[in-house]
């Protein structure tokens, strides 16, 4: 069934991801590749691998954004971006088969294989970019939260999280469940602030952003501290020496 | 939005489709229709040819089209879905009323006029339901408006006017009524098509770089870096763009031959009267067919979807 499921799911499973501790270096999208090539939507096609025009099947993406500001100057912050497995999926209500759907006991947004026509529709309603069609099996593929890793009873305790959790070298990326306000991603992303993506879609996605931490003030603005001038006053007998030897 | 010529033949040709169909059904019920049976049978085929081929040519591009049933089974939740249900219960009723109206005209009128009616009915929710497949689209700002419904129901009228019109022409009935309805029709779109444009012209997404990371309160986000080097397939579906002096010279295309020029040939016909009405007639269905798929090419080509706000776009 594609309607979604009648009561929103008191378990929530998803992400949140930390834009300030994130350095953009695509670990978690190579180890989602790496795992989800060999799990429940395998596998991730690539279309002309070695080729001059390489492309292919990713759950998650990561992106780099500039974010401009005169009076606190620019920064650059990463933004990791894969599917937010949503209250009010339109991915899933669009869909005409029933292949896509929301699980009721924790959320999870997937997709039945075995009954994608390929209409390629749920892309289109995702205001996110979630899903990825792939070429070489005709069906749409999309983010599992790694559903066989997460429950796998053969993995250690500690490994049954998400691929892109488990591999993040930097703590950026958290999983829990969102549908608890007492867990520990729940309480994480009040006392951060976590938001969500696109409000203004309405889609209520579960995943949440963690905001990049204000910069530190350091004096007058809030630019690094300047390079010592070799040729300060306050610099050392020997330096100025060295200065004074260099300029003439 | 990419362009796939396998759903502008199917928006463009079914809709012609249905519109000729109700139109020819509600002619008959109204005794307007002339009692020629090759000229009946020749609308029914037509009407038939063109929603038929539309439905067909609409899982070309399916990766699974050998599951395509499937898809009748969400109308529950999926307007895809209602479109393919209404679509083929539409057959029925129009189907009974054209076997009716071609062989057994004296049985049960009554109750054949209700069908009818059910018929004409189901083609215009059918037109809706495709409408509203794009228009159900919150992401794609283009078609998430109350001029798609409508401009998907106008073209049907209007495509279907004009069918009809070279149909009765061709067989030597022109009917002051129905020219009048296909001026009529064309001159309502084109109007529609205009307003259409401006609508897109003046607004955007309420969806910006900034809403869609989150990150305005920083500042103004613009992308650093893609995600990967080459295009992937949110980038070639979503993220398809025509470059704006090109739909300028499309729009001007759309609006001259789809809507302009076959007012003019009508208009041209009725003054020349005998072959050259009927050259005429001929020729503004084929000026209007290239108008209109160009018309639906740009309908797809130039609407936005939010996912090109991660890969650059500065609006949506």
């Amino acid at each position: 069934m594609t309607s979604l499921p009648k009561e929103p799911p008191k378990k929530k499973l998803g992400l949140v991801i930390d834009l300030d501790i994130c350095v953009g270096c695509h670990a978690c999208a190579v180890n989602c590749k790496e795992w989800n090539s060999g799990g429940h939507s395998a596998p991730m096609t690539d279309t002309d691998p070695y080729g001059a025009d390489p492309t292919g099947v990713w759950f998650n993406r990561i992106h780099s954004f500039e974010v401009e500001n005169e009076e606190t100057g620019g920064r650059t912050v990463n933004f990791p971006k894969s599917c937010l497995h949503c209250d009010d999926a339109p991915c899933v209500t669009v869909c005409p088969t029933g292949a896509s759907y929301k699980r009721e006991e924790d959320g999870i947004v997937l997709v039945n294989a075995d009954h994608c026509i390929g209409c390629k529709l749920c892309s289109w309603a995702c205001p996110y970019g979630a899903r990825e069609y792939d070429e070489d099996a005709g069906v749409m593929k999309k983010c599992t939260l790694c559903v066989d890793k997460i429950y796998n009873p053969n993995l250690p305790e500690e490994s049954r999280v998400p691929a892109c959790v488990s591999t993040c070298p930097v703590g950026a990326r958290s999983f829990g469940d969102l549908g608890d306000p007492d867990s520990d991603v729940s309480r994480l992303v009040a006392s951060r602030g976590g938001y969500d993506l696109m409000p203004e879609q309405e889609c209520r996605p579960t995943n949440k952003y963690l905001p990049p931490r204000p910069k530190k003030q350091g004096g007058e603005g809030q630019t690094a501290p300047e390079l010592m001038p070799v040729s300060d006053s306050s610099a050392g007998v020997i330096a100025r020496w060295v200065d004074r030897f260099l300029s003439a | 939005m990419h362009p796939a010529k396998s759903v502008i033949f199917f928006t463009t040709a079914s809709g012609a489709g249905y519109g000729l169909l109700a139109l020819l059904i509600a002619a008959t019920i109204g005794g307007l229709f002339p009692a020629d049976f090759w000229l009946a049978f020749a609308g029914y085929a037509l009407s038939y040819v063109l929603i038929t081929a539309g439905l067909l040519s609409s899982t070309f591009h399916l990766g699974h089209p050998e599951r395509a049933w499937r898809a009748l089974t969400q109308w529950r939740s999926s307007w895809l879905s209602r479109e393919g249900v209404m679509a083929i219960f539409t057959f029925l009723p129009t189907g009974l009323y054209g076997l009716h109206h071609l062989f057994f005209p004296d049985l049960l009128p009554g109750v054949m006029a209700l069908v009818g009616g059910v018929g004409i009915f189901a083609c215009i929710v059918t037109v809706y339901c495709t409408a509203m497949i794009y228009a159900s689209l919150k992401p794609v700002h283009a078609w998430s408006n109350g001029y798609v419904p409508m401009g998907y129901l106008l073209l049907a009228l209007m495509t279907g006017s004009v069918l009809l019109n070279s149909l009765l022409v061709a067989f030597g009935y022109a009917a002051t009524l129905v020219i009048l309805l296909a001026v009529a029709a064309l001159v309502a779109a084109l109007i529609w098509k205009v307003a259409y444009w401006r609508f897109l012209d003046s607004t955007k997404s309420i969806s910006t770089p900034e809403s869609a990371t989150g990150l305005g309160e920083f500042g103004s986000v613009k992308l650093f870096e893609a995600p990967h080097t080459e295009a992937n397939y949110l980038m070639k579906e979503m993220g398809f763009q025509i470059a704006r002096k090109h739909a300028a010279a499309l729009r001007k295309i759309a609006l001259g031959a789809g809507f302009i020029l076959p007012v003019i040939l009508i208009l041209v016909g009725l003054y020349l009267g005998g072959i050259g009405l009927i050259a005429a007639s001929l020729l503004a269905v084929i000026v209007m067919a290239i108008g209109i798929v160009t018309e639906r090419w740009l309908f797809f080509a130039e609407a936005r979807h939010t996912v090109g706000l991660y890969y650059g776009a500065s609006h949506a």
